[in-house]
Order: C-alpha cells, then structure tokens, then sequence
C-alpha cells in the first residue's frame, strides 16, 4: 500500500487535485491550426502541381477558411494567457528550445500570408470585385507572377503549423501522454485530413471531390497506424506510459476516444467516403462534417488527457 | 557555485513551519504556496513506513521550464537557481506543464510564480526563510561547490535520493534518507 497526501493543505487553484491550467482554449487552437494548415498546403500543392483550374474549391475557396480559422485560433490562445498584457514578449526573442516560440513566430508569417493568398483570387471568385487602389491592383500582379514560389513556401509553412501542433505537446517530459516524439507526425496528418475534409465540403465538383476524397482515405489510413503505434509504444513503455494508457484503455477517457474519436471521427466517415466512391449516394456534408467533429474531439481528448498523466514518486 | 538544499526526511515532523515562512516572507497569496509538504505512507500494517518530505521547486540542472519558455521569462541565475521575470511571463502555462513536481502555479495577477530559493535572502548571505525557521533544523541549504558548506556535509555523510531522477531533470533538491 502507498498513500501520499499533503500535510501542509496544498490546494493551489487549476494544479490540485491533478493539473487542469489549458482548457478549452488550447485545444480549440490546436484544431483551428491544424485545420488552417491543411487547407494551406492541398491549395498550395495543387498549385505547385499545375491543377488550379481542376481543383477551383481547394486551390481558391477552400482557404478563404484558413485565415479565419488562423485568427479564431490566435484569439483563442491570446484568451488563455494569463498575463495577456505582455503577450508582445513572444515577439521579442526566438528561443529555439520552446516550441511555443516556433509556433508563435510561424503564426506570424502565415496569418498574413494566408489573407494574401485569399486576395489574390479575390477578383477570380467574385469577378466585380474592386480594389479601390492602383497600388493594391500592382501588388495582386506581382503575387499573381510569384505564385508558384509563393506557394512553396506556403507549403513549407503549413508543415511547420500542422507538426507544430503536436510538438508543442509532446515537448512536455512532465506529461507521458504527450511525451512522444509520434505526436507531431500524428497532429500533422490529423489536421491536414481536417482541411482536406473542410475542402470536399466546398467542392460543387465532382471530380474535385474524388480526388480530395482519395488523398484523405490515405491520409485517415496512416492516422489510424499512427494512433495504433502511439498505443503500441505506451505499452510497450514504462510504468508513467503504460499509466496513461490505461485512461483510453479502460478508464475514463476509453468512450471518448474510442467511440468519438477513432469510430465516428475516422473510421465511419472513411467507411461513407469509400461508399460514395464506389458511386453510392451519401449526404455530401456527412463525412466532412465526421471528421471535423473527431478532430475537435481528438484535441479535447489529448489535451485533457494529458495534463491528468505525470511522473510517480 | 551550485545551490541545493539537502531535506531531512527522517528529522521533519510535518509542522509545515517551512511554508507559512515563505508564504510571509514572498507575500504568497492566500491559497498558494511555493513549498508544502507531503506525508508518504507506505507497508502493510503493522510494518508501516512513514516519510515526511518538505518539497518545492527543484531548481533543476536540466529545468524543463526554462526550455519550453517562449520568452525568456524562467531563466537560470547564479548559483543555479530558477527564477521568473514576472514582466516577461505572458501567463502561457508551458512551464507549469513541462514541470515533473508540479513546482509552480499562476499568481492571481497573471504571470507564473515559483519558489527562488528565497534569492533576495541568499544574495545577501543569508538563508532562505524555510531553512531559519525550521525547528528541526532539517533543512539545509548551501553551495555544492564548496565542500564545508551545510548542505555538502549532510550529503557526505547520509544516504540520499531525489524526486523522480528518469525525468532527466537532474533535480537539486536532496532527500536524506
């Protein structure tokens, strides 16, 4: 038997009984990230491959949700400060060590180039659109003549944000839950598969759809491997890993996980998704809708989770 | 020169002098701490084992906090010790989910808050205000480097651990055992 309890009364507001400091605001962000850097980098993608004109949703429409996201999410975490007044700190040094420094400075990049990237087919979606300004119509030539390095770097930004994600995360030894380098891999596909789905939900074209529908089987697929390893490896872990384990395997977070994340949020949509191309009929927002609903979940899970997981001495 | 504090668990009777000194002497707010003490009970009766062990931040080697810090806020000060520049803390909570011994709390005016080892005593040569006011006199604190100091003595000639070691944090916190 071993009992440990605090003489002294401890009780200390969101670290007694058991750590509970992120809440709402953390997960939600790492969802909007996620999502934001998936829709990024298919729009980029099929732009470096030459497809604007086949994939019209997710090379234009599609990414008018990125910057929206971005900035839900930024608020979201600007919420979950403590000490908001001096936020602007994040902006005065780059630690290398702090995946948060990573996220924050990446943020600033891609906020902004997103809104560009939505501005520069701002005239191609809403042909009367007008831009008020000479310089405005010079600088929409100019990214319009760039696009192709434009979006490579795009590309490489969303990868920072989708890992990112993750990272910051599994960069806790405190937490075992989190404390595995398989995190950022699986956020990364987690969130790209959420953009993916936000995009087949845009799409009015069919073939669009298909082709976005394939990339996200594949993608639903490896995040399935991924979660089966992340199990894998805690059992196969120490004492502190196999502990966090037991919460989805058996304690109180198995329904959560298994039932909303893995059943409904991966692998019924994945199920309609190959239903529909096989050429059956399935309600066009279902699948989408399922996996942006696991995704969420998947966050809330983790990071919920997580927090309880810790060291025993 | 390395500060660590050397925490006789077989002398400490749990009084909890240790925290309401710090409470005082750091203006703590209410409901908060930096230090507090944990009862370890362990065996079957009637061969039981009981462990009083007074703990605060372990002013690590390896400070995780100070790692995944997007500001600089926690940084490390001479001797070794951890501290929070409460201006530059934006309250992001990283530190207190990176810490294996759960170490710090957010002050009720925002930014993270920890123990310093009572830095603004230990400057000035003097003790942290937990270590004077024990009445057991189990705590003892001193530099590492210097082979006379209270706190080396205690480690040469008692058997000792410290809090959770595969956490890789390499701890400064000694339990005399």
């Amino acid at each position: 038997m071993k009992e440990e309890l605090f003489v002294s009364g401890r009780n200390i507001p969101n670290i007694d009984p058991y750590l509970n400091i992120w809440h709402w605001e953390i997960p939600l962000y790492l969802f909007l990230g996620g999502l934001a850097a998936g829709l990024i980098f298919f729009a980029a993608y099929f732009v470096v491959r030459g497809k604007e004109k086949e994939m019209p949703a997710t090379v234009k429409w599609a990414p008018i949700l990125a910057p929206i996201a971005l900035i839900v999410g930024l608020s979201a975490l600007f919420l979950d400060l403590s000490h908001k007044l001096y936020f602007w700190q994040l902006y005065t040094t780059i630690r290398f060590s702090s995946p948060m420094s990573w996220g924050a400075w990446t943020l600033l990049l891609i906020t902004p180039l997103s809104i560009i990237w939505v501005a520069s087919y701002m005239r191609d979606m809403f042909p009367k659109w007008d831009w008020k300004f000479k310089f405005l119509y010079k600088f929409e030539a100019w990214v319009i003549r760039v696009r192709k390095p434009f979006a490579w770097v795009m590309m490489i930004l969303a990868l920072i944000l989708g890992v990112y994600t993750g990272i910051l995360l599994s960069a806790f030894n405190a937490r075992p839950l989190w404390n595995t380098s398989i995190l950022g891999p699986l956020f990364l596909v987690s969130g790209f598969s959420t953009g993916l789905a936000a995009a087949i939900w845009m799409s009015k074209d069919k073939n669009e759809r298909k082709i976005l529908s394939r990339i996200d089987l594949i993608f639903i697929g490896v995040e399935l491997f991924l979660i089966v390893h992340l199990f894998m490896g805690f059992m196969a872990g120490t004492a502190v890993a196999t502990e966090a384990a037991a919460l989805f395997l058996g304690g109180q977070f198995t329904i959560s996980f298994w039932v909303f994340v893995v059943l409904l949020g991966l692998i019924f949509p994945a199920t309609l998704e190959t239903i529909e191309l096989w050429g059956y009929h399935v309600p066009k927002w279902m699948p989408p809708a399922l996996i942006l609903f696991g995704g969420l979940m998947f966050r809330f899970v983790m990071v919920e989770a997580g927090q309880i997981t810790r060291f025993l001495y | 020169m390395r500060y660590a504090m050397a925490i006789d668990t077989l002398k400490c009777v749990g009084c909890g002098d240790c925290v309401v000194a710090c409470q005082t002497e750091n203006n703590v707010p209410h409901g908060y701490c930096r230090d507090w003490i944990v009862e370890n009970v362990s065996g079957t009766y009637p061969s039981l084992d009981l462990e009083f062990r007074s703990e605060r931040c372990n002013h690590c080697d390896n400070a995780p906090c100070v790692r995944c810090c997007p500001t600089g806020a926690s940084h490390i000060e001479k001797g070794g010790i951890v501290v929070v520049t409460h201006d530059e803390c934006i309250g992001c909570g990283a530190c207190i989910q990176s810490c294996p011994y759960d170490a710090r709390y957010q002050h009720p005016d925002g930014y993270v808050d920890k123990c310093t080892f009572c830095m603004h005593r230990v400057e000035k040569g003097q003790n942290p205000a937990c270590v004077d006011v024990c009445p057991t006199e189990c705590l003892h604190f001193g530099d590492l480097d210097d082979p006379n100091s209270k706190v080396s003595l205690a480690l040469k000639n008692r058997t000792h651990k410290v809090l959770a070691p595969e956490a890789g944090t390499k701890p400064q916190l000694y339990f005399l055992t």
